[in-house]
């Protein structure tokens, strides 16, 4: 059902008047726990809670590049137009939130390890994630013919799974200068309950945002690929209900 | 509050401009990929509007021609 | 699956899983490039070179830090429990540097005891917690808040 534009239109225009608000006051409450109430860290002092961002910012990062690689095989083999139009939408916010990592790892660096950078497999693997992004994104601007773009993006996005897993593991596999996960899947993460909840009710807020993004921007593009559609043609006219 | 007062609080201990500087550009980059979103969206609004009233108009004067 | 589309599928995973498998290979085989610095124990059992500019990494030993409050100079050992050697360092070492911390030294290998450091970092583990918590776990003799990073 999703499947098709015109469904996934009036499904979205139901979700995000909801979506968007529950979004923001997730982030904006787990941002506010964690900066202002947050307890200090024994080692780190106040520095740690750039966690607050940059761990909701990396793992929002990473799925979304996990859901680009399943946009793109679809998009590839079964040729859906629903799969084209998500791999145009999911980008751009992924491609902010791996810069976003990247920038407050750096900044969280240097207080704490005493360097901004250095070339370790973590983060040298981080960046090739934000190139992958900002390939995705180029792809489909430079090549006309959007099915054709759509093709393109997809394989590249499909290729750039296997760097996410590198991501992921990195720290596992070799040595490097980042520590290990602090949220584990399985087991007991490390991370004093008292920081825990702040960083998973932020972390769920940033994801929720992503997800209200990745609408927003869907929507745009099924307007613009459904434009000599009449559905589309009345909605020009005259606007649903709520809307601009 | 984990802090003594609000200059506690903006002083992050000594690291400050790091805490800072990391939220403000997270927030920069966030707040301008959902207005991008957005006005994206207007545009396309637009631009289809406008295409659409020309080719009313078109008909109009094409019907107005033919009697 | 339609023939045409089941085609497609095999021959995107195939060039998936190949690539895959080539990234993996390149991964072993250039493992100790991607190692960000050589253990203790590289260095003990002659697997670091000498006189390379090239990271160790490793605990500091309790202990064992010397420091000379007017030349900045600092010695420390650093270990993982399979090898051992001294660091030396003329600078201002990070904040959380201290004794049980792990670090990542950029510098050169003089001996298989002696390593000259032009940088100092500091690495730090996944474990968060408040002070008091720490000094709680540390009145109860509990090891948890001095172990550091591996």
């Amino acid at each position: 059902m999703l499947g098709s534009p015109r469904y996934f239109y009036t499904f979205s225009s139901s979700v995000l008047p909801w979506l968007t608000p529950i979004a923001l006051v997730t982030l904006l409450a787990g941002l506010v726990w964690g900066l202002g109430f947050a307890p200090s860290d024994y080692q780190q002092g106040n520095s740690y809670r750039i966690i607050f961002i940059h761990v909701p910012a990396s793992s929002g990062a990473l799925m979304g590049y996990m859901a680009l690689g399943v946009a793109g095989l679809v998009a590839v083999v079964w040729r859906m137009k629903m799969a084209e139009v998500m791999l145009k939408a999911i980008a751009p916010f992924g491609a902010a939130l791996a810069a976003i990592s990247l920038v407050t790892g750096a900044l969280w660096g240097k207080p704490t390890w005493g360097t901004y950078w250095q070339w370790d497999a973590r983060m040298t693997s981080m960046l090739i994630l934000l190139f992958m992004y900002v390939g995705v994104i180029a792809l489909q601007n430079v090549i006309r013919d959007p099915r054709q773009a759509a093709r393109a993006a997809g394989l590249l996005a499909m290729v750039g799974v296997i760097n996410v897993i590198i991501v992921k593991y990195s720290v596992e596999w070799v040595q490097t200068l980042h520590q290990g996960s602090t949220l584990k899947l399985f087991g007991e993460s490390t991370i004093n309950p008292a920081m825990k909840y702040p960083l998973l009710i932020s972390m769920l807020g940033l994801w929720l945002l992503y997800a209200v993004n990745v609408l927003m921007r869907a929507r745009t593009e099924v307007m613009w690929r459904e434009r000599r559609s009449k559905w589309v043609a009345k909605l020009v006219t005259r606007p649903e209900k709520g809307e601009q | 509050m984990a802090f003594e007062s609000f200059a506690d609080f903006l002083a992050m201990g000594k690291h400050g401009f790091y805490v800072w500087s990391a939220y403000g550009i997270s927030a920069f980059l966030i707040i301008a990929s959902m207005v991008l979103a957005l006005r994206g969206q207007g545009q396309v609004r637009q631009t289809l509007a406008r295409q659409q009233r020309r080719a009313e108009l078109d008909a109009e004067v094409n019907d107005e021609s033919r009697t | 699956m339609n023939p045409v589309r089941k085609q497609r599928l095999l021959l995107v995973l195939a060039v998936l899983v190949g690539l895959a498998i080539a990234v993996g290979l390149m991964f072993y085989a250039l493992r100790q490039n991607i190692n960000l610095f050589y253990t203790p124990q590289q260095v003990a059992s002659g697997e670091a070179p000498l006189n390379t500019q090239m990271r160790v990494g490793g605990l500091v030993e309790a202990g064992s830090v010397v420091r000379n409050e007017e030349t900045l100079d600092v010695s420390f050992d650093i270990t993982d429990g399979k090898g051992s050697f001294t660091v030396h360092y003329q600078g201002i070492l990070p904040d959380l540097f201290r004794e049980g911390q792990g670090i990542v030294a950029n510098g050169t290998l003089i001996s298989r005891e002696r390593f000259e450091a032009e940088e100092v970092l500091a690495k730090h583990d996944e474990t968060y917690m408040p002070p008091e918590v720490q000094d709680a776990l540390e009145k109860a003799g509990h090891p948890g808040a001095q172990k550091s990073s591996e």
